[in-house]
């Protein structure tokens, strides 16, 4: 089976304690959050196990790579103490049930752009930018097949992201591909962060959305017409786990001429767009995830954002229509990009 | 040339009838497991008038009429069992007038429920009806005369409930009114005068219901669904109970499905609400979802998962077509809200015994004082054997709603005995001299509530 690498000592070790202190939905010290984290490891109750939003940005702040997020995940649920009412946890187990027949295996023999467990969003991915790309997972019948998992972690169900993704990582290697582009971050997080956390091998070289976008950008370079608008970005969870992608959002804006708002909650101190708080088991669970999106939405308004960039379709499906409602234009990455090589946006609102 | 032809084209036009086999066989079925049977003529009136003199024709020929909305009941009730003359009311189109003040409409047989839905959200955008789960060519009339519920059930009660005044021909070709209207006054109220309920829940064999006034309900601004989960079935009707009970909720609909996956062995809840400012709406979240689901929440036996603005109508019809072929039937049944775990037990135990993937729904009428309960049965259209396999079951659970204390909703032939046979004798006796003082050649819908 497989198992989390962590090292307690880097914990012990650990200068700054920034998993926790970090932490923008817990108020918590230097010393409490090396004991807390130490509880943790050692398979304690710990406060931290209950008051989670598990909004895996302890993944991103924690020095060592350490992996404290998918810890908490880990224990969370090997103490039942699930994040998530019973019920949630169970229709999230059941969504990821293929029920649809087996997919089609093309080979590709190459690079392939993945949409995983998003083929209804087909529609993302058309025009110039994505000529002659192979897409796997095009069938919304069939994309469980191709479901990362990791939605999981939300659920404090490491285990059932351990049994399935090996069959899924299997069936995305069937199609012979070398390289994959995947669609959302947390199927890239997957494979270059889970994976390699709790060793599970990984037989293609997974890509960033984001840095594909940005090279075939550059392939359009004389293409570019500059879009002349204030952007903002709303940073999925799992954006966390691949911070060191995150820059590509800034070169995307920068390539286009989008005006990229100065925010108090971007980049490392981004908010989440609620989606998950909002069902949580702990009291107030609702208010709190209003309570969020209220803040986020109001900083990028102070911020003078015209348009929010999502690239997470569950961020869009919790926040898309709230912006819009702010007088904040909702578009998708992909759609802004086509939007600068002069293409109609598919999902524009 | 035939002779009923002849006569038919005379009150309708030429354009209106047909004989033909291949408009004939459109006419010959519905879109559930009943067998087809082929009407002789199919005709399409304009007016109330028409309507008549077709009664009086099918009288004088001893023809048996059967009268067709949308045609979406999918129980067979109006597959012309005895041939006839299919009456299709579909071009009795027009929504005659809305009262914006006192609330109410009155509209022709023909009209849909999306043409009603689309013609207030442009006209009346304060004012709605309750829509049913229906595809939106259902029509008012139609649904009215099987005392169908829609997305207002949960304050309102049945759409029948809200009916203010009908006009409709009787089997001899008398025009009554019944309701304010009756008196030369406006169609405001069905109440106080004398009640004649016998055109609403006999399926067309009392009489064809020409217009109707339906009551109208306050539109808010903001309209949108909350969803809410619990494993346990047990817990369904003590949640419904409660969310009744804070009076700030349209519609409360609970389901469980097989497919797809998300929704087997877990029970959902769709809970519209309504408001007309952030204000309002924040303030009946907390009461419904903090205060009043709270403790579900925090004790992990029930899950939140959010509101979205925005209905989507109709919501109930669009969960039931979830396998190859396209078709599906269900036994509505009207049954108290406790029944709720044994339905969905006893439902599933008949869909996994008959190799169905299981669908069962129940939704809240009134302040819970019933709730309408369905098994739907999907099949495949071409392949007999899956229909068959679908009948059988549906058969079974026409026992099984009147076994657990409920009574079968627009019943099929099957159900209708079944019903029948426990009827209070008196009342069928009743019944029988009602059939025979309105109806005295038995020319409408036969097959439908033979009582004798």
């Amino acid at each position: 089976m497989y198992e989390l690498r962590f090292n307690e000592n880097d914990c012990l070790s650990c200068p700054t304690q920034d998993c926790l202190t970090k932490c923008q939905y817990m108020d918590i010290d230097r010393d409490t959050a090396k004991r807390e984290i130490l509880k943790i490891a050692h398979s304690e109750d710990s406060y931290v196990l209950h008051d989670c939003v598990t909004c895996y940005a302890c993944e991103e702040y924690c020095p060592a790579h350490n992996h404290p997020f998918y810890l908490i995940a880990e224990k969370q649920e090997e103490l039942d103490f699930p994040p998530l009412p019973r019920p949630l946890i169970q229709r999230g187990i059941n969504i990821g049930v293929p029920f649809r027949g087996e997919p089609e295996i093309n080979e590709v023999e190459g690079r392939v752009l993945n949409m995983g467990a998003f083929a209804d969003h087909m529609y993302l991915i058309q025009g110039k930018l994505f000529e002659s790309l192979p897409v796997i997972s095009t069938d919304p019948r069939k994309m469980f097949h191709y479901f990362c998992q990791l939605m999981y972690l939300h659920y404090a169900r490491t285990s059932v992201i351990k049994e399935r993704l090996p069959k899924i990582i299997e069936t995305i290697a069937k199609h012979k591909v070398t390289e994959v582009i995947f669609f959302h971050d947390e199927c890239y997080g997957t494979y270059t962060s889970y994976c390699p956390a709790v060793g599970i091998d990984v037989p293609f070289k997974p890509v960033h959305f984001f840095e594909f976008l940005y090279n075939r950008l550059n392939e359009l370079k004389n293409e570019i017409k500059l879009v002349d608008l204030k952007v903002a970005y709303q940073r999925p969870c799992s954006s966390r786990l691949s911070s060191d992608k995150l820059h590509f959002v800034a070169d995307i804006f920068n390539l286009i001429g989008a005006d990229y708002v100065r925010r108090e909650y971007v980049d490392e101190n981004a908010l989440c767009c609620g989606g998950t708080i909002q069902g949580q088991r702990r009291e107030g669970s609702r208010k709190r995830a209003a309570e969020v999106q209220k803040r986020n939405i109001e900083d990028m308004k102070n911020a003078g954002a015209e348009v929010c960039v999502f690239n997470c379709p569950a961020c869009y499906q919790t926040l898309g229509e709230m912006v819009a409602r702010n007088g904040i234009r909702p578009i998708f990455m992909s759609d802004l990009c086509r939007l600068a090589i002069g293409e109609q946006p598919a999902g524009w609102r | 040339m035939d002779s009923v032809y002849q006569a038919l084209a005379d009150i309708v036009g030429n354009e209106h009838v047909s004989n033909r086999p291949e408009e004939l066989y459109i006419y010959s079925f519905d879109l559930g497991t009943t067998e087809p049977h082929r009407p002789d003529y199919a005709v399409s009136p304009r007016t109330t008038e028409e309507i008549q003199e077709i009664v009086r024709l099918a009288n004088r020929e001893r023809i048996p009429v059967v009268a067709l909305g949308g045609g979406l009941s999918l129980a067979g009730l109006a597959v012309p069992f005895k041939g006839g003359i299919l009456m299709d009311l579909k071009r009795m189109d027009s929504i005659l007038e809305v009262n914006e003040r006192a609330r109410y409409v009155v509209v022709e047989c023909g009209v849909s429920q999306g043409q009603l839905t689309s013609y207030l959200e442009r006209h009346y955008p304060y004012l709605t009806h309750s829509e049913p789960g229906a595809p939106p060519t259902a029509t008012i009339v139609g649904n009215l005369a099987i005392h169908g519920q829609g997305d207002l059930a949960q304050p309102y009660g049945f759409n029948s409930d809200m009916v203010n005044g009908l006009e409709v021909v009787l089997p001899t070709g008398e025009v009554c009114r019944f309701g304010s209207c009756s008196i030369g006054n406006s169609w405001f109220t069905q109440h106080p005068l004398p009640d004649v309920g016998i055109f609403l829940g006999w399926l067309g064999t009392t009489g064809i219901i020409t217009k109707a006034s339906l009551r109208l309900f306050p539109c808010k601004k903001i309209r949108g669904t909350g969803q809410f989960v619990v494993e346990d079935e047990r817990l369904v009707p003590e949640v419904m109970y409660k969310l009744s009970h804070t009076q700030m909720v349209e519609d409360i609909v609970a389901y469980s499905q097989a497919i797809p996956p998300f929704a087997s062995g877990l029970q959902h809840f769709t809970i519209n609400m309504a408001a007309d400012s952030e204000k309002e709406l924040e303030f009946k979240q907390e009461i419904v979802f903090d205060d009043t689901l709270g403790e579900y929440i925090q004790r992990g036996e029930g899950g939140f998962l959010g509101f979205t603005r925005g209905l989507q109508r109709p919501q109930v019809s669009k969960t039931s077509d979830w396998r190859k072929g396209g078709g599906f039937e269900y036994v509505g049944s009207i049954m108290p809200v406790e029944k709720y775990p044994e339905c969905y037990r006893r439902g599933r135990e008949i869909s996994e015994r008959h190799d169905i993937p299981y669908t069962v729904l129940g939704r809240c009428i009134g302040a819970a004082h019933a709730m309408m309960f369905s098994w739907t049965y999907a099949f495949n259209r071409a392949d007999p054997e899956t229909i068959r396999q679908a009948k059988e079951a549906l058969h079974e659970t026409d026992d099984l709603a009147l076994e657990l204390g409920g009574t079968v909703w627009k019943p099929g032939l099957y159900g209708q005995k079944l019903v029948m046979e426990r009827l209070d004798p008196n009342t069928l006796n009743l019944m029988k001299k009602i059939k025979q003082l309105l109806d005295p050649n038995g020319i409408m819908n036969p097959g439908n509530w033979e009582v004798g």
